[in-house]
């Protein structure tokens, strides 16, 4: 421990930056529950993998934690109603996302009562056995709460595949303004300790643990309090250093061991869970309950009054910065509206949208805090700076140079398929060059290349189908045909046939005839 | 009626024989590159090329008359897998590209003649006699051959509708 240990940790990943965090005042300022607002807009497509698909019909009352949407596929999840209420509508809605496009939800009219659905209950977790834990999990429509939202059931329940033995908790939460996480280990710290150890239990991990930036004391200190009585569960503090709460650099920085290249992290042993996640885990499993609501950091100079609220899933984002007192009109008034981070977070163009499962944060930032100006989008002066920033060690330059010139391929070439997205290279170019935006649209670009080569293979093999089929028909037919006429042949001949035995007979008859006479 | 159809069979087999041997000793060998492409190509013969189906523009894509952009049903991908093939460098232009088309039936006018269903090559239109027809988007190779079947105008070209999973961040924009 001590500055050595500090350091050692620090040299383990090169690159990162050290953004003002903004976490405060928002992070101090006490949990606030919300109450569900009248109507809930619940997307059925809130995670990693396929769409979930409705079970319910429009004008059916629904319970609180009521099963509404079906999980389709290996990696999907299931939805559950964030309220008591009608159903109101099964259709399109805006999606969280910066496209604006919409997505397929059901619209839920709260009758007031925020009353429950049955739950099946446990006392003691650590009886069940560590499959059972990962279907009451999957029950419950659990995701990734650290914003990519992925099935947890996957993870815990040994669905990749691979023997876990160690289990981080990713408590880092490296993105500026957010403090959701933080928030949630202050005041829930032992609920998140069980959370993480009903974890351990499922996974089979020898131990677990939690990895928190030393920018936040209160948090460490209510974790080291909570995790007292578990010898398994160890807290750990990290330096302060976007990003951290990467999972490739968190597992490098807490064990030493590198995730390879297009790699997972169950490859080398270890499984990474959000903290928020473990809490939903928790309530899974003791109470039954699914996951119908989340913590949301909801911060930026506009907003009148900035903190933490859980909030249910599907209340409207302008709805949840009404709860927080409103917008602020000072210093220009609102000039961007993001969901997450303000590093890996998206840009959204309207305020008419739902908080899903993997929204960490609402944020409203003025103009000052955008920091858009002149010289924005200038030509690259080859510094160097985003190949010393990037914290996987690729060549933002380079890459985007040659997506900006077209040439995706050459640009994968460069290791884009490694590119995690953290922003550092954008946010230290000095000639404010969307790196980014170039990598997502190459990223886009490749993934949409592959698509249309599965469909052109699968219209191939189609083609190739419907072709035999037709000719298999047509012999067929023809075989039919000919069978048909040998028959009709085989008929004649028989009908000829009996006519030349009976006139053997009759001559026959005559030479008898003949003898006898 | 015996007589016909044994001379008619014993000519056919002669014949027949004679072609058999003729294929294997006269045969000209195609250019494998041509095969090789041909195989990439969707295969469902449908002209919007210009050429007499999807042999034809294999084999004026080898010889170097024809872009292989040239496949609208095949669109971008197919154009960068043959050029890679090829290895020529392929321009596919700075205009936006609306993705592939493919058949979408206005169902209030569908009357159920499925004749749409028998020209399709890909077997992607479902429906029965004097039942609306639909048109499975994953299927369709964007050949247009249903078109001019329809009597009733119902069938269509349209781009694939963009969905919020294959949605993706456009290009930055070059400042001027």
């Amino acid at each position: 421990m001590g500055i050595l240990d500090r350091f050692l940790r620090t040299a383990r990943f090169s690159g990162g930056v050290h953004p003002d965090d903004h976490k405060r005042p928002a992070a101090d300022a006490p949990l606030r529950v919300m109450p569900p607002p009248a109507r809930l807009y619940v997307p059925l497509v809130q995670h990693i993998g396929s769409p979930a698909r409705a079970i319910v019909a429009v004008g059916d009352h629904v319970r609180k934690g009521q099963r509404i949407g079906e999980p389709q596929g290996a990696v999907s999840a299931a939805i559950h109603a964030p309220t008591s209420g009608r159903v109101n509508a099964i259709g399109d809605i805006v999606a969280p996302h910066p496209s604006g496009l919409p997505v397929r939800g059901i619209t839920i009219a709260s009758d007031g009562r925020d009353e429950w659905c049955e739950l099946e209950t446990c006392d003691d977790p650590f009886a069940l056995d560590p499959a059972e834990i990962g279907r009451r999990v999957a029950r419950a429509g659990v995701v990734g709460l650290g914003g990519a939202a992925f099935p947890s059931a996957v993870k815990i329940s040994g669905g990749l595949g691979a023997r876990v033995d160690l289990l981080i908790i990713n408590a880092s939460e490296c993105e500026p303004f957010l403090s959701c996480d933080d928030r949630l280990m202050r005041d829930r710290a032992a609920e998140s300790v069980d959370g993480i150890a009903i974890m351990l239990h499922a996974t089979g991990a020898r131990e677990a643990r939690i990895g928190i930036e030393d920018n936040k004391p209160e948090a460490i200190a209510a974790m080291r309090a909570a995790v007292a009585g578990h010898a398994r569960i160890r807290v750990e503090v990290i330096p302060t250093r976007y990003p951290m709460g990467s999972e490739k650099h968190l597992i490098l920085v807490l064990t030493g061991r590198e995730v390879p290249a297009e790699g997972r992290p169950s490859d080398i042993g270890v499984v990474v869970h959000n903290v928020g996640t473990a809490v939903a885990v928790r309530n899974a499993v003791r109470f039954g309950r699914p996951l119908v609501s989340r913590m949301v950091t909801v911060n930026g100079a506009c907003v009148r009054q900035p903190g933490n609220v859980e909030v249910p899933i599907g209340t409207l984002a302008g709805e949840v910065l009404a709860f927080c007192g409103g917008l602020r009109a000072e210093h220009g008034g609102p000039a961007r509206l993001l969901l997450g981070g303000p590093m890996t977070g998206m840009q959204v163009p309207t305020l008419e949208v739902p908080v899903i499962k993997g929204t960490g944060g609402i944020l409203v930032l003025d103009a000052a805090e955008v920091g858009e100006g002149e010289g924005d989008g200038s030509p690259c002066i080859r510094c160097g700076d985003c190949m010393r920033a990037c914290p996987v060690g690729l060549l933002p330059l380079e890459i985007a140079a040659r997506v900006r010139a077209g040439e995706v391929d050459a640009a994968a070439r460069f290791g884009l398929a490694d590119c995690i997205a953290c922003g550092c290279c954008a946010y230290v170019c000095p000639s404010r060059i969307p790196l980014v935006q170039y990598f997502h649209h190459a990223k886009g670009e490749l993934a949409a290349r592959a698509r249309g080569t599965q469909r052109n293979e699968t219209i191939r093999t189609l083609t190739r189908a419907k072709a035999e089929r037709v000719e298999r028909e047509e012999r067929e037919k023809a075989e039919a045909l000919a069978r048909r006429a040998a028959a009709s042949l085989a008929a004649a001949a028989a009908a000829k046939q009996p006519a030349a035995v009976a006139e053997k007979a009759v001559e026959d008859a005559s030479e008898e005839a003949g003898v006898c006479a | 009626m015996l007589a016909a159809i044994l001379s008619l069979t014993i000519l056919g087999a002669v014949l027949g024989t004679v072609l058999g041997f003729a294929n294997r000793f006269f045969q000209v060998e195609g250019n494998p590159l041509v095969e090789e492409i041909e195989a990439l190509m969707p295969g469902s013969n449908c002209g919007q090329c210009g050429f007499p189906g999807c042999a034809g523009a294999a084999a004026a894509i080898a010889a170097g008359q024809a872009s292989p952009t040239c496949c609208p049903p095949g669109g971008r991908s197919l154009a960068v897998t043959i050029a890679q093939r090829l290895g020529v460098s392929v321009e596919l232009g700075g205009a936006e590209d609306p993705g592939p088309l493919v058949a979408d039936i206005d169902e209030s006018i569908c009357i159920g003649c499925t004749r749409c269903i028998r020209a399709c090559p890909t077997d992607a239109i479902l429906g029965g006699p004097k039942q609306i027809h639909n048109v499975m988007r994953d299927s369709c190779s964007g050949c247009a051959q249903c078109i001019d079947q329809c009597p009733t105008e119902a069938m269509v070209m349209q781009p694939l509708p963009v969905t919020l999973q294959q949605w993706f961040w456009p290009k930055p924009a070059l400042r001027a």
